[in-house]
């Protein structure tokens, strides 16, 4: 199963995991050549609680729809860091919003920390687009998806009212990954 | 030829496409975790084709509207999960002896009772045949990706109409709730069966003609009047104290399923021709079996699965034939062993028999089989 790419957001419910997740998928398989499997798991509340999302990736066929070995985790939370960085491969990345995971795991995987949500609050006023960064983020850091993919996934997701402001978004997001790496 | 539009589809979503596609026109229901998304798209896509949505005060309410709408012509459904599967059971067995098409979908959740309302679980199996009392057959189908949600649904439809009988659409909250890709499918994709409407003059006609195995059943409100009730009945549909019609009717609602069996049943097959060790499973727990018999053959094991996606009837001329040629069939399956024990039913112990159970809300991992398999070489 080489050819499996298994990425993991995570974080408290109502912070768009479970779309980032959807966005991610519908880049590798609707405006990309792969196929992609996207499923999730969550409590009974709609807000909080630690939330997750996981897209598998491949040219073939994906049997079992969820993580085995995951290639790439974004943590929002320090909470959702703790409860599901286990599965990480070694190897693989963990992407951490620097101000809410202070105790950052130890393992044989590739610690990034950047201000997330600080930089949606900061530079474009609304920290409700820091999914869509970390969307950008994570296709820059692993390749697996291309800007122009996740790019068309995510317009095609959101009102026309916020279509620069993701645009932007996303943008901030492919820029900061790539001085990161 | 145009090129057919794919869309990232949830399993729930992949649902409401296959009804609408078969024609379902009338929903009523309840909704419930991890069905609910079935609820929503069906009050969204219905009234846009003429068709009506109605969300009912319970469950019950729910099954007994949609058996109302499927007489009075209209393709019906309901959707649900274990807890209002339950609840429904009354009017499962009402449509079974009334002879009432009808398609209950049941997103599996752990339970008994309120259970774990977002974890997957798939220990409805019994229930889907045995939950209603009294002899009755059923049908359920077992659909084990996003795509196959939507043409298994369609098929749900099919059957129902063409056996004048409630048919159930079993998967589990992974699949309810997961995405694929999924192509939606044109006209003529998928065949579509419609009811056989009467021929005779409305004043000849019997809901349940002797005449047949399976009558035609004329819509309510189309001139030709007739009774329904949950009592044993006659021809005609009243009620009736006759022995002997009450045996030959009792027998030939089972009889109808029974004798089509054939065509009823629908099995997938992977890797069995050469395998010494084989699995039987269905649903997400299928794709957990199909990652370990790939990983099992790179390392040089002979396994196989075989994934029924017609759960009732049991597919047991495919168990039985299966038995004779490995040394074990290993069950999976995300309840406590109840897929288990028809299975070694058929086997008759011509094979070891092993279940593989789990109900902690998490799926049955490809590993756990894997793991399982390797005892038996």
């Amino acid at each position: 199963m080489s050819d499996r790419y298994e990425i993991r957001f995570s974080g408290s419910g109502g912070q768009g995991m479970i779309l980032a997740g959807i966005i991610m998928a519908e880049a590798a398989a609707i405006y990309g050549d792969k196929n992609a499997v996207q499923s999730q798991s969550y409590g009974p509340e709609s807000r909080g609680g630690a939330s997750k999302a996981e897209v598998i990736i491949s040219h073939g066929p994906i049997d079992y729809p969820k993580a085995t070995a995951i290639d790439c985790m974004l943590a929002m939370t320090q909470e959702s860091c703790t409860k599901y960085h286990g599965d990480i491969k070694s190897g693989g990345i963990l992407l951490v919003d620097s101000e809410e995971v202070k105790t950052v795991p130890q393992g044989a995987f590739k610690v990034l920390s950047f201000p997330i949500i600080g930089t949606a609050r900061e530079e474009l006023g609304k920290t409700i687009v820091a999914n869509i960064i970390s969307l950008g983020m994570i296709a820059e850091l692993t390749g697996v998806v291309t800007h122009e993919a996740v790019e068309k996934a995510v317009l095609s997701r959101v009102p026309p009212a916020f279509l620069e402001l993701n645009k932007k978004a996303l943008q901030i997001g492919f820029e900061s990954a790539a001085k990161l790496k | 030829m145009a090129e057919k539009k794919k869309k990232l589809l949830q399993g729930n979503e992949a649902c409401v496409e296959g009804a609408i596609y078969a024609g379902c026109r009338f929903y009523a229901g309840y909704p419930i975790t991890p069905s609910t998304e079935i609820a929503e798209g069906m009050s969204v896509r219905l009234p846009k084709l003429g068709g009506k949505f109605i969300q009912m005060e319970d469950e019950i309410g729910g099954i007994a509207a949609a058996l109302g709408g499927s007489l009075a012509g209209l393709k019906s459904m309901t959707a649900t999960s274990g807890p209002g599967f339950s609840l429904k059971q009354e009017c499962i067995g009402y449509a079974c002896l009334a002879e009432i098409p009808l398609v209950i979908v049941d997103v599996m959740r752990g339970g008994p009772s309120t259970g774990y309302p977002t974890g997957p679980s798939q220990s409805d199996i019994m229930q889907a045949k045995w939950g209603t009392h009294g002899d009755h057959p059923a049908i359920a189908l077992t659909p084990s990706t996003v795509p196959e949600i939507l043409s298994e649904t369609v098929r749900a439809f099919n059957l129902a109409e063409q056996f004048r009988t409630p048919v159930m659409v079993l998967y589990d909250e992974i699949l309810g709730h997961m995405r694929e890709p999924v192509t939606i499918p044109g006209p003529g994709d998928f065949a579509v069966e419609d009811r056989a409407k009467p021929t005779c003059k409305p004043e000849e006609y019997h809901p349940y003609d002797d005449k047949f195995l399976i009558a035609p059943l004329a819509p309510f409100g189309s001139g030709y009047r007739f009774h329904v009730t949950g009592l044993n009945h006659k021809q005609d549909g009243f009620p009736t104290n006759d022995s002997k019609v009450i045996r030959e009717n009792n027998e030939r609602i089972m009889r109808k399923v029974h004798v089509n069996r054939e065509s009823i049943w629908k099995n997938e097959e992977v890797m069995l021709d050469d395998a010494e060790v084989a699995i039987f499973t269905i649903g997400s727990t299928a794709r957990s079996a199909r990652f370990a018999v790939n990983e099992l053959r790179k390392s040089g094991v002979k396994a196989g699965l075989l994934r029924p996606l017609t759960i009732w009837p049991f597919p047991d001329k495919a168990v039985a034939e299966l038995s004779t040629r490995v040394k074990a069939i290993i069950v999976p399956e995300m309840n406590l062993g109840q897929m288990t024990l028809e299975v070694e039913r058929c086997a008759k112990g011509r094979c070891e028999v092993e279940g593989l159970y789990r109900v902690d809300g998490e799926p049955i991992t490809p590993s756990q089989i894997f793991h399982e398999v390797r005892k038996y070489l």
